[in-house]
C-alpha cells in the first residue's frame, strides 16, 4: 500500500472529527462528552471535562456567549441543545475546580501579565501551571473586576470568587492596585528587560498612548497577529477584549488567553509560532451527521428558568444530543460494524498489518471480510471505500506470501474446476460457422439453474440472426477479489482467446460479475447484460403473472449499471409481475459472496445477507445466482429473473441453495448435455463413480465444512484402494483419509450394498509425518 | 508456539490394514514451513495416524490461523 494513498483515505473518513458544537467552541469544550456524561447522570465527571479545557468553570459555566449552541446538529431535529445551560447545572452541582498545579520547569522563565481580565489571568493559569514564574500587573484592586459588574443572578461573585481560588499556592504573584504605563520609560521597555515575555490585556480601549511603542490598527488598538497573538515587539503578546472592542466575548477571551500562551510558550523554546495551528479557533466541522435519522424532540423547559435546569431537566435535555456522529458506512455494512470501528481506524490498522515487522498480522481476516460491494462509498459523504482499502491490502498480502492460504483455498478451486474442461465450452452456433453474439452465461448460473443457461441460450438463437456462440467458462471474478493477480491474467486471457477464435462477437453475459469484470478489466470485449438483449428481442411467450408482489434485490455489482437496473425493471413489466423496491439500487447490499467474504468469514457473511432478507417479508427477486442462492440458504424465499423469463410449474422461490458439490456437478452435467443435445457428440459421464448416500444433515455439514463430495469419494476410494483405514469395531464405522494437495480430508462411513454411507467428515491444512 | 495437545484416545480403534488397535506416539505436524511434534494415536504396524475431528477443528485449527498470520 502507498503511504500517500492510505493517508488520503484516511482524511476521507470524517468520523474522528469533532462535532460541530466543539468546533464551533473557541477552545474545543467536548461537549458530546459532556452531554453523554450527564445523560448519565454524572455531573462530577461532566464537570471535570469541563474543567480539564476551562481554566474557569464557575465563572464561563455562568456568562459563556456559547457559540456552540448554534451550530448544534440538533436543531434540525427539534432544538438545538442548551449546552450553556447545561454547563451551567454542571458548575452548580457544587464540584469545586481543583486548585491548579504546578509542573516542574527545567528552563523557567519569567513572564508578565498586564491586566487581570479573562484572558490574562488565562495566560497566567497557563503559564504557571507550567512552572514558569508569572508576574501578573492590575491597575484596579481586584482581578477580574469588570466580571464584578455582572448581576449576581446571571453572574455570582462565589462563582469568581471560587475560580480565583484556584490560584491558591502557585508562584503566580498578583500585583494589584499597580497601574504600569507602558508608554513610559519605565513601561514596556522596562518590562521588557525584566521578563522574558509579556502578556498585554489591557481591555476593550484604543491605545493611541502606544503609537511609538508598538504597532498600533487603524482604529487605534494595538496590531495583534490574528493566529499569533503576537505584537509588533517580538517579546509582546495581545489578545482579549482590546481584539474585540465594545462587543464582550468571554469564551473569546479566554480563547486569547489560552492560544497567546501557546504562542508565549513556543517563542520561549526557539519554537515555529505559526506551524501547525490549522484546527485553533472556531471553525466548521467536517463531521456529517444524517439527521434525518432522528425524530424532532423540543427542548426542554426549565421549571424555574432563572435557577436554570434541576439535574433531573439537565439529564432530560442532555439525553436530546444524538450524539453526533458520522458512521454511515458502519450503519449500513455488517463488516464494518463487526470489527466496532469505523474506517479511518481500520486503515491504520490494516496498513499497520502490512508494515508490521514483528508480531502477528492480526488484521488479516479483516482484510478478507469485506464484500467489495461499494455500499460504504454509496453512503459517504466523502465517496471513501473500503472496498478499494482492502483490495490494496489484499494484493499487499499476496505479493508478499502473506495471505492465508485457508482464506480463498476452496474459491480458487471451484475457478480452477470452472476453468477446467470439465466445465469449459466454446462452440459457434450448431449449423454456423461464425457468431455475432457470444453468450456467456457465468460459472454461477450454470452451477445453480443449468436449464436456464440452456433455456436461455435456445431463446437467444431463436431470436438473433447470425450465429450465437456459446462460452462456458469463468471470467476470473474470484481470482481478483482474492488479489491473485497471476490467476486473474490467466482466466482473462483464457478467455480472451476463445473469444477471438470464435470471431471476437459481442458478449451477452447473465452475470453481473462477469458484466463488471469484462467492463473493468477486458474493455476491448464488448459486452451487453442478457437484460437489456432480452428487453429487446422479446421475452418468450407463455408465463401467467405471478400474483404476489416481489421485492426487487439488484446484485451489488449493478450498483451503477442504471442500463441494466431499467431494462430488469421493464422485463417484470412485461411479465406482469409487481415489485416494490428494497433501498433502491444504488443502496443495493451484497450477498455474503462478493470479494469471497463468505470464505474469509462466513459469520460475517451471513450476517450480510440476514440483514438484507429481514428487510422485507415479500419473495425476493434477483438477478444474480449467488444473490439468489444465498437467500435461500439463509431461508429467504427468492426468484431468479429467469425463473419468471421460463416458468415452470414449480414453486422456484422454494427452490434450495444447491450447495458447493451440486454447482460443480451441475456444471459439468450441462457441458456434456449442451455437447450431446445441440453439438450431438459423444459424451462419456465420469467413469468409476462410487455412489454415496448423504443424509441432509452430513450434507449441510461437509457444506458448512467446504467438503465437496468429489473430495469424499476421492478419500474413500484411496481407502478401498490402498487398505489404509481404520474401523472403530463398536460402531463398524471406516475411518479414512486423504491428503489432496494442500487439505487432509477425513471421513467415517459405512458401506451398504455397495453404496457408501458417510457419517462424518472434516479436514486440516496441517501436514502429518 | 503452543503445541497442539493429543486427542483424547478413542480406546478400540482398530487399523484395518493390521489389525492392530493404535497406540499414542510421537508425530511431526508441520504447516507452512514450521514443524512441531505432537503426541496422537497411530497403528503401531503401519504408522496410520489418526486425527479425530475434536482436534482437527480445534487446537489444529487454532495453530494453522496463527501461523497463517504469522
Amino acid at each position: 500500500m502507498d503511504g500517500q494513498q492510505v493517508r488520503d483515505w484516511e482524511s476521507r473518513c470524517i468520523e474522528e472529527q469533532a462535532p460541530a458544537c466543539t468546533a464551533a467552541c473557541p477552545v474545543h469544550v467536548d461537549m458530546r462528552g459532556m452531554m453523554e456524561l450527564l445523560r448519565k447522570g454524572d455531573f462530577k465527571a461532566a464537570h471535570a471535562l469541563f474543567a480539564r479545557i476551562i481554566p474557569f468553570p464557575a465563572i464561563i459555566g455562568h456568562i459563556c456567549d456559547h457559540p456552540c449552541e448554534s451550530a448544534c446538529k440538533r436543531s434540525a431535529a427539534g432544538a438545538a441543545i442548551q449546552i450553556h445551560q447545561l454547563e451551567r447545572a454542571c458548575v452548580d452541582a457544587g464540584f469545586a475546580a481543583a486548585p491548579f498545579r504546578t509542573n516542574k520547569q527545567l528552563a523557567k522563565k519569567r513572564i508578565a501579565v498586564v491586566g487581570a481580565g479573562l484572558s490574562g489571568l488565562c495566560v497566567a493559569a497557563e503559564l504557571g501551571v507550567k512552572g514558569h514564574t508569572v508576574v501578573l500587573f492590575e491597575a484596579r484592586p481586584e482581578a477580574l473586576a469588570r466580571l464584578r459588574t455582572y448581576d449576581p443572578q446571571i453572574l455570582p461573585g462565589t462563582a469568581i470568587d471560587a475560580d480565583l481560588a484556584r490560584f491558591a499556592n502557585t508562584s503566580v504573584e498578583f500585583r494589584l492596585n499597580e497601574e504600569i504605563d507602558l508608554a513610559s520609560a519605565d513601561g514596556l521597555a522596562a518590562l521588557a528587560d525584566q521578563f522574558d515575555a509579556i502578556y498585554l490585556g489591557l481591555g476593550p480601549d484604543p491605545q493611541p498612548a502606544l503609537a511609538g511603542v508598538l504597532a498600533l490598527a487603524a482604529d487605534g488598538h494595538l496590531a495583534i497577529d490574528a493566529l499569533t497573538f503576537a505584537t509588533s515587539h517580538p517579546k509582546v503578546f495581545a489578545g482579549g477584549s482590546q481584539r474585540y472592542g465594545a462587543g464582550y466575548s468571554p469564551i473569546n477571551s479566554l480563547q486569547d488567553g489560552r492560544y497567546a500562551s501557546l504562542s508565549i510558550d513556543r517563542m520561549l523554546q526557539g519554537a515555529s509560532l505559526t506551524a501547525n495551528r490549522d484546527t485553533q479557533g472556531a471553525q466548521p466541522s467536517r463531521l456529517y451527521v444524517n439527521t434525518s435519522r432522528y425524530a424532532p424532540l423540543p427542548a426542554v423547559i426549565p421549571a424555574d428558568p432563572e435557577r436554570g435546569f434541576s439535574q433531573a431537566e439537565a439529564i432530560a435535555e442532555a439525553t436530546r444530543c444524538f450524539p453526533c456522529h458520522c458512521l454511515e458506512c458502519v450503519k449500513v455494512c455488517p463488516f464494518l460494524e463487526h470489527y466496532g470501528a469505523y474506517p479511518k481506524r481500520y486503515i491504520r490498522e490494516i496498513y499497520n498489518n502490512e508494515t508490521i515487522i514483528m508480531g502477528p498480522r492480526k488484521t488479516n481476516r479483516l482484510i478478507d471480510s469485506c464484500t467489495l460491494c461499494g455500499l460504504c462509498a454509496a453512503v459517504c459523504p466523502e465517496d471513501l471505500a473500503m472496498g478499494e482499502v482492502c483490495l490494496s491490502a489484499r494484493q499487499g498480502m499476496t505479493a508478499k506470501g502473506k495471505m492465508p492460504p485457508s482464506h480463498h483455498d476452496f474459491a480458487l478451486r471451484d475457478l480452477a474446476f470452472s476453468r477446467s474442461d470439465a466445465f469449459v465450452l466454446a462452440r459457434h452456433q450448431p449449423g454456423f460457422e461464425r457468431s455475432t453474439v457470444l453468450f456467456y452465461p457465468g460459472c454461477q448460473l450454470a452451477a445453480s439453474s443449468p436449464e436456464h443457461v440452456e433455456n436461455t441460450y435456445a431463446h437467444l438463437c431463436a431470436t438473433i440472426d447470425g450465429g450465437v456462440g456459446l462460452l462456458l467458462g469463468c471470467c476470473g471474478a474470484p481470482a481478483q477479489w482474492a488479489a491473485r493477480e497471476d490467476l486473474f491474467t490467466e482466466s482473462r486471457e483464457a478467455f480472451a482467446s476463445e473469444w477471438r477464435r470464435l470471431g471476437q462477437p459481442t458478449v451477452i453475459t447473465a452475470c453481473s460479475s462477469c458484466f463488471r469484470m469484462f467492463t473493468d478489466h477486458q474493455p476491448e470485449v464488448p459486452v451487453q447484460s442478457l437484460w437489456s438483449v432480452l428487453e429487446r428481442v422479446g421475452l418468450p411467450a407463455g408465463a401467467s403473472p405471478r400474483a404476489a408482489t416481489l421485492a426487487i434485490h439488484d446484485p451489488c455489482t449493478t450498483r451503477h449499471e442504471t442500463a441494466i437496473q431499467g431494462s430488469v425493471r421493464r422485463l417484470l413489466d412485461q411479465r406482469g409481475v409487481a415489485a416494490v423496491e428494497l433501498d433502491g439500487p444504488g443502496l443495493t447490499t451484497c450477498c455474503g459472496f462478493g470479494g469471497l467474504a463468505e470464505f474469509a468469514n462466513p459469520a460475517v457473511a451471513d450476517k450480510i445477507v440476514d440483514r438484507r432478507i429481514g428487510q422485507n417479508d415479500a419473495d425476493y427477486l434477483t438477478y444474480c445466482a449467488m444473490c439468489r442462492d444465498n437467500f435461500a440458504r439463509r431461508g429467504k424465499r427468492a426468484i431468479h429473473l429467469l425463473d419468471l423469463v421460463f416458468p415452470t410449474a414449480g414453486d422456484p422461490a422454494a427452490r434450495p441453495d444447491p450447495g458447493f458439490s451440486m454447482r460443480q456437478e451441475n456444471r459439468g452435467r450441462l457441458k456434456r448435455r449442451l455437447l450431446h443435445d445441440l453439438w450431438e457428440e459423444t459424451v462419456n459421464e465420469p467413469a468409476d463413480r462410487i455412489e454415496l448416500i448423504v443424509s441432509a444433515a452430513v450434507h449441510a455439514d461437509l457444506e458448512r465444512k467446504l467438503i465437496l463430495h468429489d473430495d469424499v469419494r476421492q478419500t474413500i476410494v484411496h481407502a478401498e484402494t490402498s487398505g489404509e483405514k481404520l474401523i472403530a469395531p463398536k460402531t463398524g464405522h471406516f475411518i479414512a483419509s486423504h491428503r489432496a494437495v494442500s487439505i487432509t480430508y477425513w471421513i467415517e462411513y459405512t458401506v451398504e450394498d455397495g453404496r457408501y454411507v458417510i457419517h462424518r467428515g472434516y479436514s486440516h491444512r496441517m501436514q502429518l509425518g | 508456539m503452543t503445541e497442539p495437545t493429543s486427542a483424547a484416545p478413542e480406546p478400540g480403534l482398530l487399523c484395518a490394514k493390521c489389525q492392530l488397535p493404535l497406540a499414542a506416539g510421537k508425530v511431526e505436524a508441520s504447516y507452512l514451513g514450521n514443524t512441531f511434534p505432537v503426541d496422537l494415536l497411530r497403528c503401531p504396524g503401519c504408522g496410520f495416524t489418526y486425527v479425530p475431528e475434536e482436534l482437527a477443528l480445534g487446537k489444529m485449527l487454532q495453530v494453522e490461523q496463527a501461523l497463517e498470520d504469522k
